[in-house]
């Protein structure tokens, strides 16, 4: 469904995605991990086209990112921070986006009603709280049901409840055959609803495993252990790597 | 396009800033009018607030909205719109909002207290002032990546076209006033969309000769008719290029 050949970005001199491919399926909930600075939003901002690579192509149903814009119908996005203009209400924005989205007329609103957003639908966009704001990008970016859901950072910033809310519908939609790509560093909500691991570092691909394989190689049940491990193989591959150069 | 055009007026009108600059606007327009009857006197003043307010408070006002929707306009763009859709319809809502500020603070009030061709130009060339400096502020809103840099740079180019163009101009004609100077001077003027506001209003107010070398030059080598159409079409340049630039930029623009 997605397809990612050699995608390489700098910014200045720093790299930040370093010859990354990847393919992605429907059906599979895949987490990005890394540490700070390491390529996941860069990574999410170039399959939106949202950044322009400079090497390397994006494929998704096998139309190329760079030369068209309708593919990202098909894509469901929620930012790392949301910011709405300022004096709308909510209900504005959830009929602006309708509005803008005249191919599609049938709503997926469950999770408008399930974080109960009708009762704040007065509310402008300025008077909200950070989570409220959380919310409502999450109900935006499944309102289209797309076959693609891309959610950076999507549990920061929410209470408890709103969280597992938001993790059932991320499994159920998984269920109904859909990619999911999660960027999080509470690694203990992405326990139970990841099928893959994208573990990326300085722009590198460490690894990209089913949660199985690695719980078998690694010897880990929870996903934590297993990151930790992988972070210190990776750190002792380089401090070899530093070892035989001197 | 129509769609991101009308919420982000929605957003707007109810923007505080553009409702104390219509009331500002409004306050300064009925006092001046109501200080002398000398209908062109009055017009004269009016002219110098428009060409002082409305290029700096449009271009800073634009350029503040730019970056601090930035968020908003990444995820628009995750939607399935044309980014040169996006921008201009972006473009256009503040356009209009500040047009409507100005149409209402100062349009409505003059057209009260004189109607004649001369307030009609005022009118037009402030609302082409509005127009022009929001689309640079488009094109400096593409042109950084970062606000404070963004908002210094608005700073500047407002600056340097109310205040040191004229200077520069200045030094330009005392160090070649012993050559004929006057018809790369009018090409010069063409440079400024102040200086071409102020000669659009002035042509028409018989005060041409009055206010100084450029305004004398236009009456005297295009007369009131050319010298109008030239500097409207001028304007409109000043308006579209700026656009075009800017949209060709943030195709390629990493958000």
């Amino acid at each position: 469904m997605i397809e990612i050949a050699h995608l390489t970005k700098t910014f200045r001199k720093f790299k930040a995605l370093d010859d990354i491919s990847l393919h992605f399926e429907p059906g599979q909930t895949i987490s990005l991990l890394g540490p700070n600075g390491s390529g996941k939003t860069t990574l999410i901002k170039s399959i939106l086209g949202l950044m322009i690579p400079e090497k390397g192509t994006i494929r998704i149903n096998g139309n190329e990112v760079k030369d068209h814009w309708e593919y990202r119908s098909q894509i469901g996005y929620m930012p790392q921070i949301g910011r709405y203009p300022e004096n709308m209400t909510i209900r504005q924005v959830i009929k602006m986006l309708k509005e803008i989205r005249k191919d599609c007329n049938r709503y997926d609103e469950e999770l408008i009603e399930g974080f109960n957003i009708p009762a704040v639908h007065h509310k402008t966009m300025r008077s909200l709280s950070g989570g409220t704001r959380q919310k409502i990008s999450a109900c935006l970016s499944f309102l289209f049901s797309p076959d693609i859901l891309i959610l950076d950072e999507p549990t920061a910033g929410l209470d408890p409840v709103s969280s597992e809310l938001l993790k059932d519908k991320i499994v159920k939609e998984r269920a109904n055959g859909k990619l999911i790509l999660i960027t999080s560093h509470v690694l203990s909500d992405l326990d139970d609803i990841t099928t893959h691991i994208v573990y990326l570092q300085d722009g590198k691909l460490m690894c990209f495993k089913t949660v199985e394989e690695l719980k078998k190689s690694t010897g880990q049940e929870k996903l934590n252990k297993i990151v930790a491990a992988i972070m210190q193989k990776n750190y002792r591959e380089e401090y070899l790597l530093h070892e035989n150069n001197y | 396009m129509k769609t991101i055009i009308k919420y982000v007026l929605l957003d707007l009108l109810k923007n505080k800033t553009i409702l104390v600059y219509t009331l500002i606007l409004a306050a300064i327009t009925i006092s001046v009018s109501g200080i002398g009857d000398n209908a062109s006197k009055a017009l004269l003043s009016l002219l110098n607030i428009t060409l002082l307010f409305v290029p700096i408070i449009s271009i800073l006002f634009s350029t503040i909205y730019f970056f601090n929707s930035v968020e908003f306009t990444e995820l628009l763009l995750a939607q399935p719109i044309k980014r040169k859709t996006m921008l201009l319809a972006e473009y256009a809502g503040i356009a209009i909002a500040l047009t409507i500020a100005y149409l209402v603070g100062v349009g409505v009030p003059i057209c009260i207290f004189y109607y004649n061709l001369a307030a009609v130009t005022l009118i037009i060339s402030g609302l082409f002032l509005t127009l022009i400096f929001s689309a640079l502020a488009l094109l400096i809103f593409v042109l950084f990546k970062d606000k404070t840099k963004g908002i210094g740079a608005a700073i500047i180019t407002a600056l340097f076209f109310i205040l040191l163009f004229d200077g520069l101009l200045l030094s330009f004609i005392y160090s070649f006033s012993d050559y004929p100077i006057e018809k790369p001077l009018l090409g010069l003027i063409s440079l400024n969309p102040v200086d071409l506001a102020r000669i659009l209003v002035l042509l028409q107010l018989d005060a041409a000769v009055m206010m100084g070398y450029s305004g004398a030059l236009f009456k005297k080598f295009m007369g009131s008719a050319m010298g109008s159409i030239y500097t409207l079409v001028c304007m409109l340049c000043w308006t579209i290029i700026p656009l075009i630039t800017a949209a060709r930029i943030f195709k390629k623009k990493d958000i």
